[in-house]
């Protein structure tokens, strides 16, 4: 019942932070510009695109009525059309979402695999030199800028060691000799789908370097907490009490008191997603990724302010939900925060 | 041969502020197939006894003594080996002591996999068989559980298994009566009791209660200040006590106050922990402290078995 | 010098030395730079794309400025905007959570909700959108990252009263009719802001790791002033072939805002010797 209620609570807040981030972005677009037509109508454009910018943004209607046509235009869905390629954002949008969340996805397991076993071994040498290691190691990844380790990452694997490939999704061979079809949109599924195992290790190859780069950060921090959380646990009764019964260490560390550090795993997963959703605007076109990261970052060179707005408005959404599915995660599995 | 056979244990554990004597002069026998009961308030070093001999006292604690033997193997060299082999444990509260997020069946398994080498359905059946020999009902049921559907009493049993699915044929019971109600506790002391006698079985019973040395026990040893100052057969030890500790205790028990009286408090504290202590640890208390108490150690006085150290000359009890 | 080791342990000692070593280039900027002019902006076509040699230290860039004097000069740029950042949002958070602890009930609900309409979003994309909407610049950027920044001290400040709120002078002082502006004032304010500038003063690592960010992606500072965000971007063009171009400011940042971090965990690992005990 409690349960329930929370679940109840937490979702009708993520509804009303929605409707917040809504009038966010509307106040950002609309409203903080000296002249927002100008800036939807996209860089030098004629008085005549101007015009028909406000009349499209309804500029000249009171604020309260603005705000229901953009918030209505954006619960259809509708994000109106990119200055740049004159096509409809909704359509691109739907083109480039999966490439960035696959990379988020991706990357998420990958900062979880790293940074996890890393803070339960920290936590178990507590003190010695693998821990303070590791301790460097994750505050050295949390200042690295995104973009820098990019490219120094390209510059090793792909310039120098040249195993794996500098940028780019797919190679050429595969993307437009054999493309694959389109199912789903993540190219790994759609590669197995088509029971494609060259395109399923080609895309793969093509995933690590720019996931790696999203990791650090994640993996960094979920280090951190995992060992905090495992240092906590090992104090508690059942530790010693499995140590009595002589189970092994390595058991007893990943068998018995990782299971119980559950809490921090589920919110790394939230923050490593809400990292790569925003890390992806700044490596995609580094590693000529062709997801929602490049479509932003090329608007902002080509000043095509509708996909900026539009690109916050869905990363954003994702975001919100994902927290909300944690959250609800999280109390599901540990009944005691639907208390608290 | 005693089986375990300790003489003038010491257990410091070094600080900022100086050594903490949590064990400073523990001597025990006990012998095969006997439950013996140590008692003792909180602080006088019975939990820390125990854990020195799991092996599994704080980091940088020095052990000290004449002998401290299991078996003939020095456990100061082996106890991390006879850990889980030999001596088990039975923590003091079950619900602590079990994984809340594991089910029985892989804490079980976790327990007999570490010990013998099974294939995956023996393991299941000797898991099935180890609960039931506890005298859970529906040993398959409790397989599927996590340790929060299970109650108090079900946890202990769970616990006790555990302890016997190690193979070991020592254990030592940390207060395994105090988180449960009465009747349970009752319930638990006979299962040991029981197992004591099937399968031969030596219990250490750590208890700050009177009640389970009579109910359960064959021999008792009393601390007090990290000092063992009587032991004997229980009998012995309960109904004709040698120290005026081991009296007061004893009168301080709900059955031995006249019905309205109230309960006779042992008046004063128990010494600092970081103290050093001349004489007898108890004199500060003593309603029938001699001079001679706070000096020079007490010496040792018996009747048989029953063993105590006092100044009190012994017809003077 | 002994004192500080003890205090901050080596390698917090070391972070702040690194730390007070970049405030220094930049007060000296035109002092210490081997081609102030350069630094400034001023091109050297003579010289275009060197490698790191004994002249160019660092190597030069596509219009053969001194890398070396360009990051110099781009210290001023990225600490301003550090320090400004935070700056900006103490100066919108902290009022913010004061009020939300201090006065509670239904003013406490709709500021934090509010606050919590801003976290909501993945912080760098909001900073993009509020950066394109005022425009590039030094200060539109500024303001653009702070827009994000201020809710976590919000929070912070707001977590502060809720402790402080409960304290028997708190509480005598409101029985006895002292003005809420006056409490805030005399009590609240100097017993929060403290922790918070700490707090503050160790986010300029952070606050200029996400302005170099925004330059990276053209939102920042214009040409020429020099800035390490920016020249990674313009030397990414001739990467990897001509490294040094990118790598060189790239390391400046990382460099620095490992200080800060470092600097940081000192810091928190002794809370009780630092900020708290000046609370």
């Amino acid at each position: 019942m409690e349960l329930l209620r929370y679940i109840l609570r937490r979702t009708f807040l993520s509804a009303f932070v929605l409707v917040g981030v809504t009038f966010l972005v509307f106040v950002v677009a609309q409203v903080v510009p000296s002249d927002p037509a100008a800036l939807y109508a996209g860089p030098r454009p004629t008085a005549e695109q101007i015009e028909k910018a406000r009349q499209e943004l309804n500029l000249d209607a009171p604020l309260p009525a603005r705000f229901a046509t953009f918030a209505g235009a954006m619960a259809s869905a509708d994000f109106g059309i990119s200055y740049k390629s004159r096509r409809l954002i909704a359509d691109d949008l739907r083109a480039y979402l999966p490439a960035t969340l696959e990379l988020a996805i991706f990357s998420t397991g990958l900062a979880l695999l790293i940074g996890i076993p890393l803070g339960v071994i920290a936590a178990a040498r507590q003190g010695g030199w693998t821990d303070r290691a590791c301790s460097f190691g994750s505050i050295a990844a949390v200042a690295m800028p995104t973009f820098f380790l990019a490219m120094i990452l390209q510059l090793i694997f792909a310039q120098w060691l040249g195993i794996l490939p500098l940028s780019g999704r797919l190679s050429r061979e595969i993307a437009i000799a054999a493309p694959l079809p389109m199912v789903t949109g993540f190219n790994l599924i759609d590669a197995l789908i088509a029971g494609r195992l060259d395109a399923f290790g080609d895309a793969l190859t093509h995933l690590i370097l720019p996931a790696l780069t999203l990791a650090s950060y994640p993996a960094g921090v979920a280090m951190r907490l995992t060992r905090s959380a495992i240092i906590e646990i090992l104090e508690r009764r059942h530790i010693l009490a499995a140590r009595a019964l002589g189970l092994s260490e390595p058991r007893i560390l990943f068998g018995h008191a990782l299971p119980n550090a559950m809490g921090p795993a589920l919110t790394v997963i939230g923050l490593s997603f809400a990292y790569a959703l925003t890390g992806a605007v700044l490596i995609e076109i580094i590693f000529a990724w062709p997801g929602l990261g490049r479509y932003v970052s090329e608007a902002i060179l080509a000043k095509d302010f509708p996909v900026i707005a539009a690109v916050t408005m869905v990363v954003t959404i994702c975001y919100v939900v994902m927290n909300l599915l944690i959250d609800i995660t999280q109390a599901l599995v540990d009944p005691r925060v639907a208390l608290s | 041969m005693p089986l375990l056979d300790i003489r003038n244990l010491s257990v410091s554990i070094p600080t900022s502020d100086g050594d903490v004597h949590a064990v400073r002069a523990v001597s025990l026998e006990i012998e095969r197939g006997e439950i013996h009961g140590v008692i003792g308030e909180s602080g006088c070093g019975k939990t820390m006894t125990g854990m020195a001999v799991l092996g599994l006292a704080p980091k940088g604690a020095r052990i000290v003594a004449e002998r401290f033997h299991f078996d003939g193997e020095d456990l100061r060299e082996h106890a991390a080996h006879l850990r889980g082999r030999r001596i088990g444990m039975i923590a003091q509260d079950p619900a602590a002591a079990l994984n809340p997020v594991l089910s029985i069946a892989t804490q079980m398994d976790d327990v007999i996999r570490a010990h013998r080498d099974l294939p995956h359905r023996a393991r299941r059946k000797e898991a099935i068989d180890l609960l039931a020999a506890t005298g859970l009902p529906d040993p398959e049921k409790v397989l599927r559980s996590y340790p929060h559907q299970l109650s108090g009493g079900m946890q202990q049993r769970v616990v006790i298994a555990q302890a016997l699915a190690t193979g070991a044929d020592f254990l030592i019971a940390d207060e395994p009566t105090t988180a449960l109600d009465v009747s349970v506790g009752a319930q638990v002391l006979a299962l040991l009791r029981g197992l004591v006698t099937e399968r031969g079985l030596t219990v250490l019973m750590i208890t700050h209660d009177m009640d389970v040395i009579a109910e359960a026990c064959d021999r008792a040893t009393v601390l007090y200040a990290g000092r063992s100052i009587e032991t004997g057969p229980v009998d012995a030890v309960l109904q004709n006590p040698g120290h005026p500790y081991t009296r007061a205790l004893l009168a301080a028990l709900p059955d031995a106050a006249p019905q309205g009286a109230r309960l006779a408090a042992i008046e004063g504290s128990i010494p600092a922990p970081r103290s050093a202590i001349a004489g007898c640890a108890f004199a500060p208390r003593c309603p029938k402290v001699l001079p001679t108490c706070t000096v020079t150690p007490p010496p040792a006085r018996s009747r048989g078995a029953h063993r105590w150290l006092c100044h009190l000359p012994e017809d003077a009890a | 010098m002994k004192k500080l080791i003890q205090r901050l342990g080596w390698p917090g000692t070391l972070a702040l030395f690194i730390v007070l070593f970049f405030v220094l280039l930049a007060a000296l900027a035109p002092w210490i730079a081997p081609y102030p002019l350069q630094g400034a902006g001023g091109p050297n076509v003579v010289a275009k794309l060197s490698p790191p040699s004994a002249d160019y230290w660092l190597g030069t860039d596509h219009l053969g400025r001194d890398i070396l004097s360009r990051i110099v000069y781009g210290t001023r740029v990225s600490l301003t905007n550090g320090i400004l950042i935070v700056a900006f949002s103490l100066l919108i958070g902290l009022p913010i959570g004061l009020a939300a602890g201090y006065f509670g009930g239904w003013i406490d609900e709709a500021l934090m909700r509010g606050t919590d309409v801003f976290l909501a979003f993945p912080a760098l994309l909001l900073a993009v959108l509020m950066a394109a909407a005022l425009g590039p610049g030094f200060l539109n950027s500024v303001i653009a990252v702070a827009v994000t920044w201020w809710p976590w001290y919000a929070r912070l400040a707001r977590a502060e009263v809720l402790v402080l709120r409960g304290q028997p002078y708190v509480e005598a002082a409101q029985l006895a009719g002292v003005s809420h502006w006056r409490i805030i004032l005399r009590h609240i304010l100097p017993a929060t802001g403290r922790p918070l500038t700490v707090q503050a003063a160790l986010d300029v690592g952070p606050a200029l790791l996400t302005a170099a960010a925004l330059s990276f992606l053209g939102l920042g500072v214009l040409p020429p002033t020099a800035d390490w965000g920016q020249m990674v971007d313009a030397g990414r063009k001739f990467f990897p072939a001509r490294w040094w171009y990118s790598a060189m400011p790239g390391l400046t940042i990382f460099v620095i805002a490992l200080a800060f971090s470092v600097l940081g965990d000192a810091l928190r690992d002794r809370k009780g010797g630092t900020a708290r005990a000046s609370a």
